[in-house]
């Protein structure tokens, strides 16, 4: 009796609560969304020295910690083809050689001890040294961020060491399928030997000496080719009066020139590498894209996210959750700082279903003429964009990043502003424009990494097929080439 | 000196020696904890950085959890939470319904057919698989233009980093919104919860499939990770993949899912964390409206068969056409052992940095190694687990060469003492890096709904570090000569071994086998 009688009162209860929360929240179109409060994140201090040097101080005093980064002109795009590697191990060496007055390894034990960090490293483009440390710690680490910036040593023991770590590299560059399929589908979107997509060999690396490091040094670290950045829980005056002590007497050199970059596609087609050890392909239809100082930046934008971007796109819609064909799958046309990004449809499939897979993302291309990105799907990329375009700046961090990217690569400095104002005024037509603009599937290659014998169809139903024969060249005498019992 | 005074006197000391400021104490002030009625624990960080928030819903049921013969089946279920709900993702749930029903009873039927080891009748079985499959078509007319509904609100509405992941030991998921959108996050997340509709599911299984293949199948240190942890352990269920073995994605069923689901997903095996710009009172209220609507239901059974002690060496040599690999592991006790920042010591010792002893003697020193390291949490950390090892080695150099060097140092890790310099630097570093590990409302929910579900108090997140700091030299040659013995041992080896076929644009004769 008395069991009944609770659970009868249990039931009114619940059935109250949900009453009363149906009233308030039916569907999650019922739920409030309140205005986001204004927020204004807080801008760095651009500083520039009289040397040239462009300084940008960001105070965050949440945590007690300060991290630095300068960034320096000049990358591996103007290394010359026969030393293709130099930027990676003068990335590597820059630090683990030391100064003039400590070694690597002196230096290793002296930032341990405090728990913080100078490191540096290379790209494309540019060269970057930075710290990270407790507050407490900013004099010492400072100072050796400075030895290091101004005196490096680039002792050749290890020279040695950075080359071997090359070497081991180069020689397990065709072990992971994604890795090949990234790899070749830039070389086929920029041309083998263009400095965007060529890979450092065991000949190149072992050409890279010393002197080479040294002579980078000496011709790229001027204060007027570096951007510092610094961020944390410092007092902006204090830090630029320490910055001008640091930096103020260090002569101007000559300026980084950024070298012609010649972009020649591989002749468009499709190209395979056999990979006889997976159960998987991974396909790549790849073509090139623009820049964000393209006009069209903001369509485009708004495409990639209806097409290719997260979960509502028409990629991931149709490809992974409709056909089930893949886990990964994406893609977009790819805007680059300042040369152009790739265009990329990207997904791996089961071997048995890789002409399937491709033949589906064919026919993704081909709707984006008979069934152009409709309006709803324009409103929700739209949506996407916009309401989270707070995460762009939700840290001081952040905030700094995005300056010191804009500075770099000779932005406005406002572009973050004018990019959210841009993206609201984008349309249907805009969308579609772009799309028939830069997307033409006969100026795209499809290139395929898989197990061919697995294969649903053999890839030459689609046309002619290019092997692509990844063999690593082998290394030039006195070098050993392979780990195992290869030799 | 395990007098309380003497303890809280030290985490004091722990902070003020770095200057901290957000020590523990500060921090209680901005975190709210609160368990419903249901049994959910919810905390909330106020974190007022920037008008957003990020929230961490973690589950304390993995791939251990897998029923027998359905390994997958937590991560099977992660996939399907993205899939809506019956308000989510459909066009007339009631009609949806029967449809699912209808797929589950021709699927059963399929599968009775196609399991059969004596008198399989392949005309029957292609006639079920197509009622299958026709099943499958005619509920996806109710679902197919709502395809990943869930996914498009929150991307629309600006939730960012949307994800999920399902490990071994828990299964979490995660992305941040802006702040206004908290009771729409409370509203999503809780009806995610409270009425998941397995739609989908075997398209879904595919993608799963597609996973495994490009994780495990695909990937030569997938393989070979897979073949070492299913060799150390021969009864606790870390020996299963928690992405599961190919026959069982391949079997089991929307129902199993559902029943995953029931079984695990219960308020009281769930924490939520919220870190962000929000006021914990006004919060708390929101999240607990929307949250107290799960039902509650008994804490499920966490019993599992404990790991019994290894007699002998393992070893798994996988002959593969890629690079050598070198990987061992030995068993150790789980993350509430007292030892367990004993072990987190000697992670930091042999592991963190240039510093390191395995990265000065087999990278800088002896030059065999592009990298090598040893840590804990292999494959998981809330059970009886490995703490493992490995070296890359660089061309030239031999798996037998690592082992070597590894044995060195862990021989000098049992016989001398660290320095005080070393056991120094191991402290300060647990301290910062756990300042580090602040700085985000991403990092900040996950750990605190990790360290609150673990510990069921989110502070040991803190007093980890307190942890560390008592760890004594004795303690890291008495913990290292107890568990990195031999027969304790499991190794995994990739050795290379040239294509067994004449790989393309060779002759012919070239000879078959690689490397015997």
């Amino acid at each position: 009796m008395r069991r009944t009688f609770v659970k009868i009162f249990a039931f009114s209860v619940l059935l109250g609560v949900s009453v009363q929360l149906f009233a308030q929240a039916a569907t999650w179109k019922d739920v409030p969304v309140p205005s986001l409060p204004a927020f204004h994140p807080p801008q760095p201090k651009r500083i520039v020295l009289p040397n040239g040097m462009v300084v940008f101080l960001q105070e965050d005093h949440e945590l007690p910690l300060i991290d630095g980064v300068a960034r320096i002109r000049g990358g591996g795009r103007a290394v010359p083809a026969a030393k293709t590697g130099l930027v990676d191990i003068y990335g590597e060496v820059w630090r683990t050689g030391g100064t003039k007055s400590q070694t690597g390894d002196q230096l290793d034990d002296f930032l341990e001890q405090r728990a913080a960090r100078v490191e540096t490293g290379g790209s494309g483009d540019s060269t970057t040294i930075s710290w990270s440390c407790l507050k407490d710690d900013l004099d010492d680490v400072f100072k050796a961020f400075v030895d290091l910036l101004q005196n490096p040593e680039f002792r050749a023991d290890k020279v040695v060491i950075a080359q071997k770590g090359l070497y081991d590299g180069i020689s397990r560059r065709n072990d992971d399928p994604s890795g090949i399929a990234g790899r070749e589908a830039a070389r086929l979107a920029y041309g083998p030997n263009s400095p965007y997509a060529r890979m450092p060999e065991y000949a190149t690396v072992a050409a890279v000496t010393r002197d080479d490091l040294v002579s980078w040094h000496r011709t790229y670290v001027h204060p007027n080719n570096i951007i510092l950045g610094v961020v944390g829980d410092f007092d902006s005056a204090a830090m630029e009066a320490r910055l001008r002590q640091a930096f103020g007497s260090w002569p101007k050199g000559g300026a980084a020139k950024d070298p012609d970059v010649p972009i020649t596609p591989a002749k468009f087609g499709n190209y395979l590498v056999e990979k006889g050890d997976v159960n998987q392909s991974n396909i790549y239809l790849v073509g090139l894209g623009t820049t964000r100082k393209d006009p069209n930046y903001y369509a485009i934008s708004v495409f990639n996210e209806a097409f290719g971007g997260g979960f509502s796109s028409r990629l991931f819609s149709d490809i992974r959750s409709t056909l089930g064909l893949a886990y990964a799958v994406g893609g977009g046309i790819g805007t680059g700082w300042d040369h152009a990004g790739m265009i990329r449809l990207i997904m791996s499939t089961k071997s048995q279903s890789t002409v399937e897979s491709i033949q589906a993302l064919d026919k993704e291309l081909a709707d984006l003429a008979t069934k152009p990105i409709t309006d709803e799907e324009i409103k929700r990329a739209k949506d996407s964009i916009l309401n989270s375009f707070i995460f762009r700046f939700d840290s001081p961090g952040k905030v700094l990043q995005e300056k010191m990217a804009y500075e770099f690569y000779g932005y406005p400095l406002d572009f973050l502003e004018r990019y959210q104002a841009a993206i609201e005024k984008v349309t249907k037509e805009d969308v579609a424009r772009v799309a028939a603009k830069y997307i033409h599937r006969d100026q795209m290659s499809v290139l395929v990494v898989g197990n061919t014998a697995e294969f649903d169809k053999p890839l030459s139903s689609l046309g002619a097929v290019n092997n692509l024969d990844i063999t690593i060249p082998p290394p030039p005498p006195g070098i050993t080439a392979a780990g195992g019992d290869q030799q | 000196m395990t007098s309380r005074f003497v303890r809280s006197f030290v985490a004091v000391l722990v902070f003020s020696a770095l200057g901290f400021s957000q020590d523990l104490a500060s921090f209680e002030k901005h975190i709210l904890v609160k368990k419903l009625g249901n049994g959910l624990t919810v905390i909330v960080c106020e974190r007022p950085e920037a008008p957003v928030f990020s929230f961490f819903t973690h589950v304390d049921a993995g791939s251990v959890q897998d029923p027998m013969g359905k390994t997958g089946l937590a991560h099977m279920f992660e996939h399907m939470a993205f899939k809506g709900t019956d308000k989510i993702g459909t066009r007339d749930y009631a009609g949806e319904k029967s449809a699912l029903a209808k797929i589950e009873q021709t699927y059963s039927a399929y599968l009775a057919e196609r399991d059969k080891s004596v008198d399989r009748d392949e005309a029957k079985l292609k006639q079920l698989e197509r009622a299958w499959k026709d099943a499958i078509a005619a509920a996806d007319k109710f679902s197919g233009p709502y395809t990943n509904e869930f996914g498009k609100i929150v991307e629309s509405e600006g939730g960012e980093g949307m994800n999920a992941f399902t490990n071994y030991d828990e299964t979490g998921y995660n992305y941040s919104f802006p702040v206004n959108r908290l009771e729409l996050w409370a509203y999503l997340e809780s009806e995610r919860f409270l009425h998941p509709v397995m739609r989908q599911f075997y398209k879904e299984r595919d993608v799963v499939m597609e996973e495994r293949r490009m994780r495990t199948d695909s990937n030569p240190i997938g393989r070979l990770l897979e073949q070492f942890t299913t060799a150390s352990f021969a009864a606790h269920p870390y020996h299963r993949p928690t992405v599961g073995w190919m026959w069982d994605l391949n079997s089991f069923s929307a129902t199993d899912a559902q029943t995953f689901f029931d079984t695990y997903y219960v308020p009281s095996n769930m924490v939520v964390a919220v870190v962000g710009d929000v006021k914990a009172a006004e919060a708390m209220p929101i999240i607990e409206k929307y949250f107290s609507r799960l039902p509650a239901r008994p804490k499920p059974d966490d019993a599992t068969t404990v790991e019994p002690p290894q007699r002998s060496e393992r070893r798994v040599v996988l002959h593969e056409q890629s690079q050598p690999i070198y990987l061992e592991g030995y068993h150790r006790p789980d993350y509430r052992n007292p030892d367990d920042a004993v072990y987190d010591a000697i992670t930091d010792l042999m592991s963190s940095g240039r510093t390191s002893r395995l990265y000065r003697a087999l990278v800088r020193d002896k030059q065999i190694a592009s990298d090598s390291a040893g840590f804990s949490g292999m494959p998981g950390n809330k059970y009886p687990h490995l703490f493992a090892f490995y070296a890359v080695p660089i061309p030239g150099h031999k798996p037998e060469e690592m082992a070597e060097a590894i044995h060195a140092e862990i021989d000098r890790l049992k016989r001398e003492d660290i320095s005080d310099a070393e056991l120094k630097m191991i402290k300060t570093r647990s301290k910062a890096n756990l300042i580090r590990s602040l700085g985000s409302n991403e990092g900040l929910a996950s750990n605190l709904g990790l360290f609150q579900s673990r510990y069921d108090d989110w502070r040991e997140l803190f007093r980890s570090v307190e942890r560390i700091d008592k760890v004594t030299k004795a303690d890291i040659r008495r913990v290292a000569n107890k568990t990195f013995v031999a027969d304790n041992r499991t190794v995994g080896i990739i050795e290379f071994a040239p294509p067994a076929g004449p790989p393309p644009g060779t002759a012919p004769s070239a000879p078959k086998g690689g490397a015997q």
